[in-house]
């Protein structure tokens, strides 16, 4: 990892052109798109995308259509990171017996959080164990949204979807949201961080951090999705910013498995009065609706224990591995 | 103009021909961000925001633009902008 942190301003990013182009297909208020847009203007220098299946692989590449300003390879739902791993052993031999020019090319694969949570996660625990130096982005939306909103791995507990619909048997799912980050973390790798695309300064230096990274580098990306969320368009980033501020996704970082709180996290950390209560985050999300009539109400205050019991032993993490 | 190639007749890895700046989508929306140049602080959170990347900066004017041809109209620079100088509104609205 170079010493030099990247700087950078606001009119910068604005400045550089888009390497995720405009016209792609997605819902009006789609936050991972903006996530990708996002990404895309923190890449360095020359840059692969290889995407699994999902929401935004669809949305940039309808035929004849690309969204994509940049070499970008599709690949089946399981496969972005044993593809990632393929491209980067394929750089190699090819700079080796000189047929390509000596220059550093940066492997990006992207993945929604079910070609991760669920479908990619033998591949990319695989990839990371290999050591291949690549940058793995999850955008989590939680949830298999574009074939139709079924719950995956990464669906919090309480959220109705079609296949955990909320009714007189089941209050939304039942299982807890999967802690990948911990997964990921307990693979020993060099960098692992979360963020979010409110916080866009965040995201952007952590994509360039993960970049950076020589060896396999992890992003857990929080991006809302009004559809599959049911909720308003406009409120997209909104969420994202909430989810952070009621601390359902605290940002931090972990560069040699030092956790850190990032700076929007650690202002909470700092003065606990600033922490949203986490009906701010639930109301308004069509998926959490059911939770809030009088036989569902105790739900919510186990979800708020689970959150708080979850973010104090994030703050205990982060002390403890202090250096 | 040449006849667009089937699916049949492409390579085996298909190569995507056109770039989706073509593809328009500025129709999708029912709401149109009106733009108060006069309370714009130029903070850029919105074109930072948008999942388009329909508004942008133009340095030589000092000033935000947005483009209609690809907004799709969800509202996200209006809700996030801190002074409050987007609005959405219907079309008609406009006069």
């Amino acid at each position: 990892m170079s010493t030099q942190e990247w700087k950078f301003t606001a009119k910068d990013i604005a400045a550089k052109p888009d390497l995720f182009l405009s016209g792609h297909r997605a819902c009006a208020g789609c936050g991972p798109a903006t996530v990708l847009r996002l990404i895309m203007k923190a890449t360095r220098g020359p840059t692969i995308v290889t995407q699994a299946t999902g929401c935004m692989e669809i949305v940039g590449s309808i035929y004849p259509y690309t969204s994509w300003a940049l070499p970008w390879l599709h690949t089946a739902f399981e496969t972005a990171a044993a593809n990632a791993s393929g491209i980067e052993a394929a750089l190699k031999i090819m700079r080796k017996k000189g047929k390509i020019k000596d220059e550093h090319v940066d492997v990006i694969a992207l993945a929604g959080d079910g070609g991760t949570y669920d479908i990619g996660l033998q591949a990319l625990s695989g990839a990371v164990e290999r050591g291949h130096d690549f940058l793995f982005v999850l955008y989590d939306n939680e949830g298999y949204m574009n074939t139709g909103i079924q719950r995956s791995s990464s669906t919090p507990i309480g959220a109705s979807t079609t296949t955990s619909p909320a009714g007189s048997v089941i209050p939304g799912k039942l299982e807890k949201k999967k802690p990948i980050t911990d997964i990921m973390l307990a693979h020993g790798m060099e960098y692992v961080a979360t963020a979010t695309p409110y916080y866009w300064k965040d995201l952007l230096s952590k994509v360039r951090k993960g970049l950076e990274v020589d060896g396999p580098a992890f992003l857990h990306v929080f991006s809302p999705c009004p559809r599959g969320w049911r909720s308003e368009p406009a409120k997209t980033m909104e969420y994202s910013k909430l989810a952070v501020e009621s601390c359902v996704f605290p940002l931090w970082e972990a560069v040699n498995g030092n956790r850190q709180l990032s700076t929007p996290s650690k202002v909470i950390a700092l003065a606990p009065q600033k922490k949203k209560s986490l009906k701010d985050y639930l109301e308004g999300q069509g998926r959490f609706r059911h939770l809030f009539t009088p036989q569902n109400n105790h739900i919510v205050d186990e979800i708020q224990q689970a959150t708080d019991e979850r973010w104090q032993k994030l703050l205990r993490q982060c002390q403890t591995s202090q250096p | 103009m040449s006849k667009e190639k089937t699916w049949k007749e492409v390579s085996i890895a298909a190569i995507a021909s056109k770039s989706s700046v073509g593809f328009l989508t500025g129709d999708w929306k029912t709401y149109m961000p009106k733009h108060d140049t006069e309370k714009c602080t130029n903070c850029l959170v919105c074109a930072m925001l948008c999942p388009e990347g329909a508004i942008h900066f133009r340095p030589e004017h000092n000033k935000v633009e947005f483009n209609d041809n690809f907004c799709k109209g969800c509202g996200i620079c209006a809700n996030e902008c801190p002074v409050k100088a987007i609005v959405m509104k219907m079309p008609e609205e406009e006069k």
